[in-house]
C-alpha cells in the first residue's frame, strides 16, 4: 500500500471547521467520523445505565428474598436491561461505531456511500434510545416482558409495552440504513486495486453484517408493529383469544432475533481478525477462510432460530433439523478459531492491552460456543431449558465475545480515533480485572443453572446461595475494572501523549494517515497493491534470527 | 467541515450506488411483508375453511378495478421515466402526474371498501365480527393490517412522486440526472407488486 503524507497543515476532522455553531457541528455533520463517535458518546451513557440496571440486578440476587428491591421491580430491571443492552449497545456496537469511523478509511474512501442517510440512521438511534428511556418513567410503569415480549402476557400486561416495542422498532429502522449504507459502500467505494480478497477482514465482517441487517431486521419491524396493532385496535394476529397463534410470535421474533446475534459476534471476529495479526506479526491465517466463514455464519446463522423454542412442542422433524443447523453454525465459527491460534503460532506476540482483549475473547468464545453446541442438543436443552446456565451462555458469547471485541477495538483505534495514547500498564490493569470480574460473575451461573437455578426469577432455593453470593462478588470486580479502563481513557483524552501516525505497528489503510485523520481521510485516495496483512518483512526477519 | 470542503463531497455522485441501496431498501420492504405472508400462509393453513368463508364478504368486482389501476399507474410511472431521457419535461410532469391521480383513485375506491365493511360492522371489535369464529377474524385482523399497511406505502408513494413533479418542474431531475425518479419508480412497481400478491390472497382464493 502507498505510503502518504503525513506531515501537512490540514486540520484533523476534530477541528476542522463547520458551517454549523457548537453542537451542531456535530449532530449535524454527515462526517463518518464524526457520526462513529456521536454513536460511542450516546452507546457509551446507554451502556453505563445497562451496566447500573445490572449491578442492580446482582445485588438483589446476593442474598435470597427481598434485598433491595421488589419483585415487580425486578422484573422491569431484567427487561430494561436486556432492552437497552441488545438494542441500543450490543446490536449497533461495532458497526456502528467502529464501522462508520474505518469502514471507509480501511476500504480507501472519503466516507460511506450516503452521508445523510447515515447522519440520519444516528438521530432515528437517539430517538428510538429515547422512547425507551422515556418508557420507563411514564405511567403504567416501565415494561416488564423481558426482551423478548411473548405474546399473551405482551398483550395482556398494563406497563408500557407500545413505547418499547416502537422504540425497538425505530431501532432496527437504524440499523436497517446502516446495513444498506455500508454494503453499498462495500460495493461502489473500494480504492484502485482493493479488490474484494485485498479487503481488512473487518470489512468482510461487516459486509456479512450489513446483508444480515438488511435481511432480517424487517422480520422483527413488522412482528413488533403488529404487536402494537393488536395492543391498540384490538385486531386478532396473535392473541389465542382470537384464534392467533403465541408460537407464530416466537418463530417471527427469532427469525430476526437470532440472526441478530451474528449482527452483534461477526463484527466483533473481525476486530479479532485485525488484531491478532498486527499484535502477532503475521499474516494472517487462511485468509479466504476467515472471510468465506463470515458469510457462512451470515447464511447458516439465519436458519436456526427454532432453537430457542425446543420446548415449545414443535414436530419431531422441525426440532431435528434445527438442531442439525445448529450444529452446522459451529463449523464456520470453529474455522475463524483455528485460524486465529495458527496465525499466532510462532508469532513474535506483543501483550498490548488491544491483544490481551482479543486473546479474552478466543477464551470466552470458546466457552460460550461449547456450551451453545451443549444446548443444541435436544435431550440436554430441555434440561438446561430457561435456566441460569443460558443466561451464562449468552453472556460469554455476548460481553465475554462481543464485549471484549469492543473493548479491542477500543483500544486498539484510539490513537487513530483521538490523536492520543493511553496509559499501557493502566489498560492492562483493568483488563486483569474485567477478565478476572467477568469469569467471577458468569462461570458459576453455568453451574447454578445445571442444578436447576431459573432464570429471570427474582428468588431462589438456598442451595443456590453460594452461586448467587459469587457471582455478585464477580460484578464487583468487573464493574471495578471498567471503570478503570473509562477513566484510563478520559485522562488520555485529557492528558494523553500525542500519538504516532501508526502506533501498533498495522499495515491497513487506516494506519497510512495521519492520527487523527483529517476530514476525507486521505489526500489523495489510495492505490492499493499489497495485502492487507503483509508481515513478510517480519517472517523473513525471523527465519534468519534461527 | 466548510462550506467548500462540504461541497466537494457532494460533487461524488454516484448513479450506481444509489440504485444499489433503493433495491436493498426493496429487499427491507419485501421482507417486511414477507413476515405478513408468513402469517397469512399459517393461518390459511390452520383455518382453510372459516378463511374461504370470510373472503366472501370482499367485492372481487372492486378487486379487480383496483389491480387494473395499479397496474396502469406503473405503466404511467415507467413511461414518465423514458420522457425524462428523451428530454420531454411536459410529457413526464404529465405522466406523473397521471400515476399520481391513479394512486388516489386507488385510494378512493379503497376508502369505500373498508367503509361498507365498517357500517356492516366487519371491524376489529365491531359487532359482527366478534361473534365470527376465530378463523374468520383472523382473516379480516389480516386483511386490514396488509392491506392498510399496503395503502400507507400508497400514500407515501404519492408524496414522493409529487416531490418528484416538482424536481421535474425546477430541473433537478434532467436527461442526465433522473436517478431519483428511477429510484422513485422502482419504489412505485415494489408497491404495484405487493398488491398484485394480496389480491389473490384475499379476493381470489376461495
Amino acid at each position: 500500500m502507498s505510503t502518504h503524507v503525513l506531515e501537512h497543515n490540514e486540520p484533523d476532522y476534530l477541528q476542522v471547521k463547520s458551517k454549523h455553531k457548537g453542537i451542531f457541528a456535530w449532530i449535524l455533520s454527515t462526517d463518518h467520523k464524526r457520526i462513529g463517535i456521536l454513536y460511542l458518546i450516546t452507546m457509551g451513557i446507554f451502556f453505563s445505565v445497562a451496566v447500573l440496571l445490572g449491578f442492580l440486578m446482582r445485588m438483589e440476587l446476593i442474598s435470597p428474598g427481598k434485598t433491595i428491591m421488589d419483585p415487580q421491580t425486578y422484573n422491569s430491571l431484567f427487561t430494561l436491561h436486556g432492552v437497552i443492552m441488545i438494542f441500543l449497545f450490543i446490536i449497533p456496537g461495532l458497526p456502528a461505531v467502529f464501522g462508520n469511523f474505518f469502514l471507509p478509511i480501511l476500504i480507501g474512501a472519503k466516507d460511506v456511500a450516503f452521508p445523510r442517510i447515515n447522519l440520519l440512521s444516528w438521530w432515528l438511534f437517539l430517538i428510538g434510545g429515547l422512547l425507551a428511556v422515556i418508557s420507563i418513567f411514564l405511567p403504567g410503569g416501565p415494561v416488564d416482558t423481558g426482551w423478548t415480549f411473548y405474546i399473551p402476557y405482551s398483550i395482556r400486561t398494563t406497563t408500557n409495552v407500545i413505547p418499547a416495542l416502537f422504540a425497538a422498532f425505530v431501532l432496527g429502522f437504524s440499523s436497517i440504513l446502516t446495513g444498506i449504507n455500508f454494503v453499498t459502500t462495500v460495493h461502489r467505494l473500494r480504492a484502485p486495486g482493493m479488490k474484494w480478497f485485498k479487503m481488512p477482514l473487518f470489512v468482510w465482517s461487516l459486509y456479512a453484517t450489513g446483508w444480515v441487517q438488511v435481511l432480517a431486521t424487517p422480520i422483527v419491524g413488522i412482528t413488533l408493529l403488529l404487536v402494537i396493532i393488536e395492543r391498540t385496535l384490538g385486531v386478532g394476529i396473535f392473541d389465542p383469544a382470537l384464534g392467533g397463534d403465541p408460537i407464530l410470535f416466537q418463530h417471527l421474533f427469532w427469525i430476526y432475533s437470532h440472526p441478530a446475534v451474528y449482527i452483534m459476534i461477526l463484527p466483533a471476529m473481525g476486530i479479532i481478525s485485525e488484531v491478532i495479526p498486527v499484535f502477532a506479526r503475521r499474516t494472517i491465517f487462511g485468509y479466504k477462510f476467515i472471510a468465506f466463514s463470515s458469510l457462512a455464519i451470515a447464511l447458516f446463522g439465519s436458519l436456526v432460530w427454532a432453537h430457542h423454542m425446543f420446548t415449545v412442542g414443535m414436530s419431531d422433524t422441525a426440532m431435528w433439523i434445527f438442531s442439525l443447523l445448529t450444529f452446522l453454525v459451529a463449523i464456520p465459527s470453529a474455522i475463524k478459531v483455528f485460524n486465529w491460534v495458527a496465525t499466532l503460532y510462532k508469532g513474535s506476540i506483543e501483550l498490548e492491552p488491544a491483544m490481551l482483549f482479543a486473546l479474552a475473547f478466543i477464551f470466552h468464545f470458546t466457552i460460550g460456543g461449547f456450551t451453545g453446541i451443549m444446548q443444541a442438543t435436544l435431550a440436554l436443552n430441555i434440561h438446561i431449558h430457561d435456566t441460569s446456565f443460558i443466561v451464562a451462555h449468552f453472556h460469554y458469547v455476548m460481553f465475554g465475545g462481543t464485549g471484549f471485541g469492543i473493548f479491542a477495538a477500543a483500544h486498539y483505534w484510539f490513537p487513530k480515533m483521538f490523536g492520543k495514547i493511553f496509559n499501557r500498564q493502566a489498560a492492562k490493569a483493568a483488563w486483569l480485572l474485567i477478565v478476572l470480574g467477568f469469569n467471577t460473575l458468569y462461570f458459576p451461573l453455568f453451574i447454578a443453572g445445571y442444578l436447576g437455578m431459573p432464570r429471570r426469577y427474582y428468588d431462589y432455593l438456598p442451595e443456590f446461595h453460594i452461586y448467587h453470593f459469587i457471582s455478585t462478588v464477580g460484578s464487583w470486580i468487573l464493574i471495578l475494572g471498567l471503570l478503570i479502563m473509562l477513566i484510563n481513557f478520559f485522562v488520555a483524552l485529557k492528558r494523553g501523549r500525542k500519538a504516532d501516525a501508526n502506533p501498533w505497528g498495522g499495515e491497513t489503510l487506516e494506519w497510512k494517515i495521519q492520527s487523527p485523520p483529517i476530514l476525507e481521510n486521505f489526500h489523495e485516495i489510495p492505490v492499493v497493491e499489497t495485502d492487507p496483512y503483509d508481515y513478510s518483512k517480519y517472517e523473513i526477519d525471523r527465519k534468519e534470527s534461527k | 467541515m466548510s462550506q467548500s470542503v462540504q461541497a466537494s463531497v457532494h460533487i461524488h455522485r454516484d448513479d450506481v450506488g444509489a440504485r444499489i441501496g433503493m433495491w436493498l431498501f426493496l429487499f427491507t420492504e419485501l421482507i417486511l411483508f414477507g413476515g405478513l405472508f408468513i402469517v397469512y400462509a399459517v393461518y390459511r393453513f390452520t383455518y382453510s375453511n372459516e378463511f374461504a368463508l370470510a373472503a366472501k364478504e370482499l367485492d372481487t368486482f372492486l378487486g379487480m378495478v383496483n389491480t387494473l389501476v395499479l397496474l396502469t399507474s406503473s405503466l404511467t410511472m415507467a413511461m414518465s421515466i423514458t420522457a425524462i431521457q428523451k428530454q420531454n419535461k411536459n410529457l413526464a410532469m404529465l405522466l406523473i402526474g397521471l400515476t399520481i391521480a391513479l394512486a388516489l383513485t386507488f385510494m378512493v375506491n379503497k376508502y369505500f371498501e373498508w367503509g361498507a365493511k365498517f357500517s356492516h360492522g366487519i371491524y376489529p371489535g365491531g359487532n359482527e365480527l366478534i361473534n365470527k369464529t376465530n378463523g374468520e377474524i383472523l382473516y379480516f385482523g389480516l386483511y386490514y393490517v396488509m392491506t392498510g399497511l399496503h395503502g400507507l406505502h400508497v400514500i407515501i408513494g404519492v408524496i414522493i412522486l409529487s416531490v418528484m413533479l416538482y424536481f421535474i418542474r425546477t430541473d433537478h431531475i434532467t436527461k442526465d440526472s433522473f436517478v431519483k425518479l428511477e429510484n422513485s419508480g422502482l419504489y412505485w412497481h415494489l408497491v404495484d407488486i405487493i398488491w398484485i400478491f394480496l389480491f389473490p390472497l384475499f379476493y381470489l382464493i376461495h
